[in-house]
């Protein structure tokens, strides 16, 4: 018997009993599309979130106070840490050469106002260095100048939509706005960029550092961002800043991380929220599978006669399951394609509603969902097909 | 052609084992044409299944051509059915979703002969049994006749030696039993071995002898002739009030 003949054969009994099949192919299809819809999701933020990081640059340190450590003190003994101050940040930029950039910074929420027009605002204290380091560029003005850390003057730099609602399509360049009860004169709009890093770029102010610290009354710097000359002196650096400031403070008292670590402890977490998500999809996947044992064994049961008539004619118990097990195959295979087209739509319309998330069905996904679906059909159909074979032709036959 | 020597079919039924067959001995030679009567339970079913291929004895001999087929293992068995032995139903066992000719092919689709030469073929075997015109038809749209004359065709298509008919007029009215029983007998009279298990006489009496079962055992071999008034009593039984 050709494999041909095989597969028409299969077909031909599939199409006996449409209904049933068809409702088996849908059980098989939503199993994969889940699984293919699901990685996509889980994917999809993966990119989101590398690539949200990717354009701020894979050589920066950041240098957070306070240590993620346990230091084994007593209680009540060195536990706070000492403030990471500006005068930190001049050691940095004095004394390690490998540092490129250093961009320190204070944050906070503060009300930023214009006449009637008011708005709650993140305000980040910073120094020129910001720009490069965050990737960002100017749309309008200058950004804040090259100056002395300590001098804090009484400058801002707006983010786009800060700068529609509160001036409403009139030129911000030159005019004042008030941040809580300070009077700052805005010299530069920020190019359009949307989210990077969950900071919404569009939605914030920056002032010079020294300000944000008065402003706020801050000791402490939130954190300082340094970009290094190359990629390769990264540990290097993060040892001689830690030292730097060790020595300073007296104690290891800052935690650094570069981005790399952040992005890839990211992109770990992510991956394995996929396999997970692709974990529970495949159970919908083993549901099928059993879908299509029930609908095999109802159609072995339907065509008993049949069984005993191929018998009668000379088919072997071999050929018969092979017939079997062919249409389970067919049945999960056809299902699983059905599935791919399923969750290829779901996922263009996940990306049609939210077009910033590169959700993308990964090819490990789609192959390995079509795999599973068709070996789940294969070892779901085995039962069946030995059933019809062993069936017994002179019982099978006594059957109308 | 078929030779039985002692033949014997038992099988477990609750705690009792049940005789099907005990000590069957017949001879059939090639080209004869045998009915099979008796009574239901008479186990007459259960030689014509041996008689197959579909059952094997318990004990006894079963040659088929000189070869000792009771030995045989399940693949040579199905080789044996497939090529040397042709089964007629009473309820005809057409798949119903194939169309007439398609289960003309089907016993060649197995065997793996090439589509072009088993569509030729399963058109010969539907023009022997005057069912060329309505070759695309499926199953239920045939009437009882045509169909059992399908069956005649896909049990004969590849060439059997042995047909086997198992009550194949039990489910026609008269009329197309007849001309199924014409046809298995022109079949019968161009070489082929006939074997037709009937309780009904007038298809018995076609045939040149006959044996009566009764609880696993031949009691009575009957001639042509024994064959011919058994029908005329039969037909005597009807008519009377």
């Amino acid at each position: 018997m050709s494999a041909r003949d095989l597969l028409s054969f299969a077909i031909q009994s599939l199409l006996g009993h449409r209904l049933r099949s068809a409702l088996s192919l849908l059980g098989m299809g939503v199993g994969v599309a889940a699984v293919i819809l699901l990685t996509a999701l889980g994917e999809g933020a993966r990119e989101y979130v590398s690539t949200q990081f990717a354009n701020i640059g894979s050589n920066l340190l950041i240098v957070i106070p306070g240590k993620t450590e346990t230091t084994g003190a007593l209680p009540g003994m060195g536990g706070a840490p000492n403030d990471l101050t500006l005068d930190d940040v001049q050691a940095i930029q004095r004394r390690l050469r490998q540092v490129r950039r250093v961009a320190p910074i204070a944050m906070a929420t503060a009300n930023v106002s214009r006449g009637e027009l008011s708005r709650q605002v993140a305000v980040i204290g910073t120094t020129s260095d910001f720009l490069e380091v965050r990737n960002l560029s100017l749309g309008r003005g200058r950004f804040l100048p090259v100056s002395d850390l300590h001098r804090g003057a009484p400058l801002a730099v707006i983010g786009e939509k800060v700068a529609e609602e509160l001036f409403a399509g009139q030129n911000p360049l030159g005019q004042v706005v008030r941040i809580d009860a300070w009077r700052m004169r805005v010299i530069g709009v920020l190019a359009p960029r949307g989210t990077q890093v969950g900071v919404d770029i569009d939605d914030i102010v920056l002032i010079p550092v020294a300000t944000a610290m008065r402003m706020f009354n801050r000791s402490s710097l939130f954190r300082v961002i340094m970009e290094v000359r190359a990629y390769a002196d990264l540990d290097a650096t993060t040892d001689a800043v830690t030292a730097l400031l060790a020595e300073r403070h007296g104690e290891e008292d800052v935690t650094i991380l570069s981005q790399d670590s952040v992005v890839s402890t990211l992109e770990d977490i992510l991956g394995t929220l996929t396999l997970v998500l692709a974990a529970i999809a495949s159970i919908s996947l083993s549901v099928a599978g059993i879908g299509i044992m029930n609908v095999m064994l109802v159609s072995v049961s339907e065509r008993t006669s049949e069984v005993g008539l191929l018998k009668a004619l000379g088919v072997s118990q071999g050929q018969i399951v092979a017939a079997f097990l062919a249409e389970a195959t067919l049945l999960s295979l056809t299902g699983g394609l059905l599935g791919v087209a399923f969750g290829w739509t779901g996922v263009l319309v996940v990306v049609s509603i939210y077009p910033d998330l590169p959700a993308h069905p990964p090819a490990w996904a789609v192959g390995a969902a079509l795999a599973v679906a068709m070996g789940v059909g294969m070892i779901f159909g085995v039962l069946p097909a030995r059933r019809a074979a062993r069936l017994d032709p002179i019982m099978a036959l006594a059957r109308r | 052609m078929i030779e039985l020597e002692k033949v014997c079919r038992s099988f477990p039924l609750g705690d009792e084992r049940v005789h099907a067959l005990v000590d069957v001995d017949e001879q059939i030679r090639e080209g004869e044409h045998v009915a099979i009567m008796g009574p239901s339970g008479s186990g007459k079913s259960t030689l014509l299944n041996i008689l197959g291929c579909l059952d094997k004895p318990s004990s006894g001999i079963y040659k088929l051509d000189g070869r000792e087929v009771g030995g045989l293992d399940e693949e040579e068995l199905t080789d044996v059915r497939r090529h040397q032995i042709g089964f007629v139903f009473q309820f005809f066992h057409l798949v119903p979703r194939l169309t007439a000719l398609e289960n003309v092919e089907l016993p060649m689709v197995f065997a793996g002969i090439s589509p072009a030469e088993r569509r030729e073929r399963a058109m010969q075997a539907m023009t022997r049994v005057d069912m060329n015109e309505r070759v695309g038809h499926r199953p239920d749209q045939l009437s009882g006749g045509e169909r059992q004359r399908v069956a005649i065709a896909r049990a004969t298509v590849m060439g059997p030696r042995l047909l086997l008919a198992d009550e194949p007029t039990g489910n026609l009215d008269s009329v197309s039993g007849r001309q199924v029983l014409d046809l298995l007998e022109g079949m019968n009279h161009r070489g082929l071995t006939l074997i037709v298990v009937t309780h009904d006489p007038a298809v018995a009496r076609r045939a040149d002898r006959g044996l009566v079962m009764t609880d696993g055992k031949i009691v009575r071999r009957l001639e042509k002739s024994d064959l011919a008034a058994l029908a005329g009593i039969a037909d005597a039984a009807e008519v009377s009030p």
